[in-house]
């Protein structure tokens, strides 16, 4: 919490403050809870960012050490990527255009598909789980096209749309958009009954009771659900990627099909690398999303 | 056999109610044919074993469930306050007595100004940034008072509010909410299993047995206020009550 600025939980602010009768104003037990209480985690801000930065430069440079130890090892020493001349080829691709030429488009596709994918995924999940009728129709419909992995679409997808970023958009949806409907209908579910119950006591009907209670408390959940969409929506997207090249629009995936045919390893993983540390970066700003959420409701 | 007039001056009425849950060989029979009435202003306290069925009586008169034979009747608004606070996690102190008055309809500007009010008359004026997990249990259940009384209601229906409570958090609250009830003329029915807090708040109270539930008997409160929960007066009256209850109890075989 950044707020500093409201009264602090000091006897003395009661005691001022009240008008209650012979100073008790808050003497219960209770009070006495408050006063170990700390006021929450206000570390400065340079401490905070060099607390969550150690453990990734440390999983990293444990990565890093693994490679090299099989690099060392001289395993399949013809083909296998050594670890210095990957990140120097890696470098290389950064200098030229068409790795960020690539990476843009990809990261265009992933954020209109999975943009899509939300606005699908909520309107889907927030009928299904209002609606008994559909739930029992739908509900397993989801689940099901949840767990089929989406490389199965692509046959699909590809004869459907052709060979186009339609295509990959339509792939994304499908993968991400189950995820995020689940993760709504079973927030929405888990929406405790005596909340419900207070809400409808307050006079809460219909849609201010959606709003104001069932949506935020749902929340949580509908986030983990996002964060799962974006898992399954980025899988997807790769897939597609590698199998349906679309002409004069180069991506990582078709990137990383062209190292296949040139049984280029090194770029291939060069790219990899540059997969991986989006997959990491995203997963990040969800984590810290997840964990304001937490810290709001008392969780963290 | 109860009688089924509804008398024109009570603020709630329960005519011959019973609920049962359920269907077939299984069906649990919660209420028998209770019958109650509670004048405007009133406090009333309903005690008795656990599975007497007191929850869903406030249960039925706050319309969360619908009684399957009988009547109830209530005039006015009514607010209801349960053993957790309820509050909602993802609001402030002051938002969650705010949603209150904006589901009655009360524009912004008067809401900003009625929910300091209302936390004022709790004594958590200071306190309405606060996150709900930031407060103690005690200031926990100020503010579901302060939400209950945000919808301004002339009947409170509390089942069991101070039961998670310290003794001494707990008396503090009794005086709290002695003095609010009085100044708002509230009709109240508190439900408790602690037979001293039932004497200490009650004008009367109400014995249910258990098992179906029903009323078994009335003990009107006739101790002055201001009283203490620990006075001798208090004391023997709950200690009458108690009797009653164990003689209930042991007549069930428990």
């Amino acid at each position: 919490m950044a707020s500093n600025d409201g009264p602090s939980f000091s006897q003395g602010t009661w005691v001022a403050d009240g008008a209650a009768p012979a100073g008790t104003a808050l003497a219960g037990l209770d009070a006495l809870d408050l006063a170990g209480r700390p006021g929450g985690g206000r570390g400065r801000l340079a401490l905070r960012l060099w607390n969550a930065f150690w453990p990734k430069v440390l999983a990293i440079a444990l990565v890093l050490g693994i490679w090299e130890l099989i690099t060392l090892s001289g395993y399949k020493k013809e083909i296998f990527p050594a670890t210095g001349p990957t990140l120097v080829n890696l470098w290389d691709q950064a200098k030229t255009g068409t790795l960020w030429q690539a990476l843009g488009n990809t990261l265009e596709s992933a954020v209109i598909g999975f943009a899509v994918a939300i606005v699908v995924g909520t309107v889907i999940g927030a009928l299904v789980s209002r609606i008994y009728v559909l739930r029992a129709a739908v509900g397993s419909l989801i689940t099901g096209l949840q767990t089929m992995p989406s490389i199965a679409w692509v046959p699909f997808a590809a004869l459907l749309f052709g060979n186009n970023n339609g295509a990959i958009l339509f792939l994304i949806i499908l993968g991400a958009a189950p995820s995020i409907a689940n993760g709504l209908i079973t927030g929405v579910d888990y929406t405790s009954p005596l909340l419900l119950k207070a809400g409808q006591m307050m006079g809460l009907r219909r849609l201010s009771l959606w709003r104001h209670l069932i949506m935020p408390a749902s929340l949580p959940v509908y986030v983990a659900g996002l964060k799962q969409g974006w898992a399954f929506g980025w899988r997807s997207l790769m897939a597609g990627e590698l199998i349906v090249l679309v002409f004069n629009h180069p991506t990582l995936g078709e990137l990383l099909n062209n190292d296949q045919s040139l049984s280029d390893l090194q770029s291939a993983s060069a790219i990899m690398i540059v997969i991986f540390i989006i997959g990491i970066f995203v997963d990040g700003l969800f984590g810290a999303a997840d964990k304001s959420i937490r810290r709001r409701w008392g969780l963290a | 056999m109860s009688t089924n007039t509804v008398t024109e001056a009570s603020a709630v009425t329960l005519a011959g109610v019973s609920k049962v849950y359920g269907r077939g060989p299984t069906a649990v029979q919660a209420l028998d044919k209770v019958s109650l009435s509670v004048a405007p202003g009133e406090f009333t306290c309903l005690i008795g074993a656990s599975g007497c069925g007191k929850s869903t009586m406030l249960s039925l008169v706050a319309g969360l469930d619908k009684p399957t034979a009988g009547n109830i009747a209530v005039s006015g608004r009514v607010a209801m306050m349960f053993q957790e606070p309820a509050l909602f996690p993802w609001l402030t102190a002051g938002a969650n007595v705010e949603l209150a008055l904006r589901a009655r309809g009360v524009g912004r500007v008067e809401r900003r100004q009625r929910t300091g009010e209302l936390l004022d008359i709790v004594q958590l004026g200071g306190f309405g940034t606060k996150r709900p997990h930031e407060l103690s249990g005690g200031m926990r259940q100020r503010v579901a008072l302060a939400r209950a009384l945000a919808q301004d209601a002339d009947v409170l229906l509390m089942d069991e509010p101070f039961g998670a409570l310290d003794a001494m958090t707990r008396d503090v609250l009794h005086d709290e909410l002695d003095r609010i009830t009085d100044e708002r003329n509230l009709t109240v029915l508190f439900v408790t299993h602690n037979v001293r807090e039932a004497v200490r708040l009650g004008d009367r109270v109400v014995v249910l047995s258990s098992r179906p539930g029903r009323v078994l008997e009335e003990f009107p409160v006739a101790i002055p206020a201001p009283r203490r929960i620990d006075s001798a007066p208090v004391a023997e009256l709950a200690g009458q009550i108690t009797d009653r209850l164990r003689e209930e109890m042991s007549r069930h075989g428990e």
